[in-house]
């Protein structure tokens, strides 16, 4: 247990000080602004805002920057922010499928409808270092020309698993109308129900939620999964306003959404169908998307009736429990903070175990 | 839930104002008329929810900050705004336009700032849209060597 200390004042505003220095580096060199950040570090932007569970790019830019870099200290940041503010309400569930689409994949179905879009992708790049990026001046524009292929997406692509459901291959996901728990509002319990493990992935820290997803690919709860789609995309914000007494549109956010295809489930009565992963995060991360999916469907063990072979992502508890990176930080990092009275316990337990291990042995002598 | 007409109009001149980038919404609209507060504008979030498998059982994504305000106009007509982000201007002006489009000024006003939002709109969807489709491949399955 770490200890309530005082005095070092002075110390700690000099450190401030300094690190506000260091924050602000050589100022030979131009500052960077915040509008910098929010629009050329987009997908750090992104990153902060999906585990800071806050969708503001300024807020989130921002936090970058007073973070020098820092992403968990950023999300750490944000969430203080967020605990200041009043919830206004929840918004009606975002419809996907009415995704203004920039991206759209299939790795299951080559031709689809709606197409496959690539959008501005990492994908086929060849990861060589660009040097003319190092150099001055701006990248030319692009010459505007006409789309080469054929038409527009339009407003409404329909999801991949739309044309599964069709045939009963795979597992309908029924609209329900629940109002969902909520981890920022009551402590998390176990069981969690799907949509409470949702709502812990898509805000938990990306390197732990890939890293789940990851061995489960390589055989620690492996569910065969296949991406059936992915899609990035802008999607309507809409809010049910009791003093109109209708819904209206507050906004509209980034969003990346993966569902994957897995293998199958079935019983005496139904025959066997596919089943499914769901990965929804804030702005374009589709690793996190990804990942998201495949830790939703290795958690879902239980209701699908499989066996839980001790995979680590299975655990629930561990899942849940462990993704949250500020949570994580804080008690791994409160460590160095005083812990001068258990540790001055400690040091009397060890010279009382030494000098009696010591006498045990001179006595033998 | 089907709305009125009158709602359904209402709702879209809402979020067209809510969707406006503040700085362009401020040029098409920049002196305000005579108002009572009713509400102050405060910033707070709103909880997006996202449905398992994109149509299953409703979860919590994360929040959006959201900066909302009421208020009247001399004439009587209550204005509401609901603006994403934290702009107290923005969601004044929304909350004044959407009392002001209730008078006999509407159509004044939706040419001058409602039209002009949509096509912004419209064009940047379009540009977006373009690149996209610019960017559809199709994808040709090779043979493989044990596909005799």
């Amino acid at each position: 247990m770490y200890v309530a200390v005082k005095g070092g004042e002075r110390a700690i505003d000099a450190a401030h000080a300094w690190l506000a220095e260091e924050r602000r580096g050589d100022r030979g060199i131009a500052a960077l602004s915040v509008a910098q950040i929010r629009t050329q570090l987009t997908l750090a932007v992104n990153r902060v805002m999906a585990e800071g569970s806050l969708y503001d790019p300024d807020l989130a830019a921002l936090a970058i920057k007073q973070a020098r870099g820092d992403l968990i200290e950023a999300v750490f940041l944000i969430r203080a922010y967020r605990t200041t503010l009043p919830r206004f309400g929840a918004s009606i569930p975002v419809d996907t499928a009415r995704m203004a689409v920039i991206r759209r994949v299939s790795a299951t179905f080559k031709d689809l409808p709606g197409g496959q879009i690539l959008g501005p992708t990492f994908d086929y790049t060849h990861r060589l270092l660009d040097f003319a990026l190092m150099a001055e001046g701006d990248a030319p524009l692009p010459q505007k020309e006409a789309p080469t292929t054929g038409d527009a997406p339009s407003a409404h692509i329909p999801h991949v698993m739309e044309f599964l459901n069709r045939d009963d291959l795979i597992e309908t996901e029924a609209p329900i109308d629940a109002t969902p728990p909520d981890l920022t509002r009551e402590p998390m319990e176990l069981p969690a129900a799907r949509a409470l493990r949702l709502q812990a992935l898509a805000r938990g820290d990306e390197g732990f939620v890939l890293s789940m997803a990851y061995s489960t690919q390589r055989g620690y709860g492996r569910t065969h999964a296949f991406v059936g789609e992915l899609r990035i995309g802008m999607v309507a914000v809409q809010m049910h306003i009791p003093e109109l007494g209708f819904a209206i549109d507050i906004g509209e956010v980034e969003l990346t959404e993966c569902e994957t295809v897995n293998q199958f489930k079935g019983s005496k009565t139904v025959p066997p169908q596919f089943t499914r992963g769901y990965g929804l995060i804030f702005g374009q991360s589709e690793r996190k998307a990804i990942s998201m999916s495949l830790c939703d469907r290795a958690l879902r063990w239980r209701e699908l009736g499989e066996d839980n072979i001790g995979a680590p992502a299975q655990d629930e508890e561990f899942v849940l429990m462990h993704a949250d990176n500020v949570q994580a930080t804080g008690f791994l990092e409160h460590i160095k903070l005083p812990h001068y009275v258990d540790f001055q316990s400690e040091l009397e337990l060890i010279r009382r175990l030494r000098s009696e291990a010591i006498a045990a042995r001179e006595a033998a002598e | 839930m089907t709305n009125s007409p009158e709602a359904t109009d209402r709702a879209a001149w809402i979020g067209q104002l809510a969707r406006a980038k503040p700085d362009r919404l401020r040029a098409l609209f920049p002196t305000l008329p005579p108002y009572e507060v009713l509400r102050p504008a405060e910033i707070g979030t709103v909880m997006v929810q996202g449905r398992a498998g994109g149509t299953g059982a409703p979860f919590n994504l994360g929040e959006v900050t959201v900066t909302r305000c009421a208020l009247r106009l001399t004439t009587g007509e209550v204005g509401h705004g609901h603006v994403q982000g934290r702009d107290k201007d923005h969601a004044t002006r929304a909350a004044i336009l959407d009392a002001l489009l209730q008078t006999d000024q509407s159509s004044a006003l939706r040419a001058a700032v409602l039209a002009p939002l949509a096509a912004d709109e419209t064009a940047h969807r379009a540009g977006r849209a373009a690149k996209a489709a610019a960017t559809k491949v199709e994808f040709f399955t090779l043979v493989r060597g044990e596909d005799k």
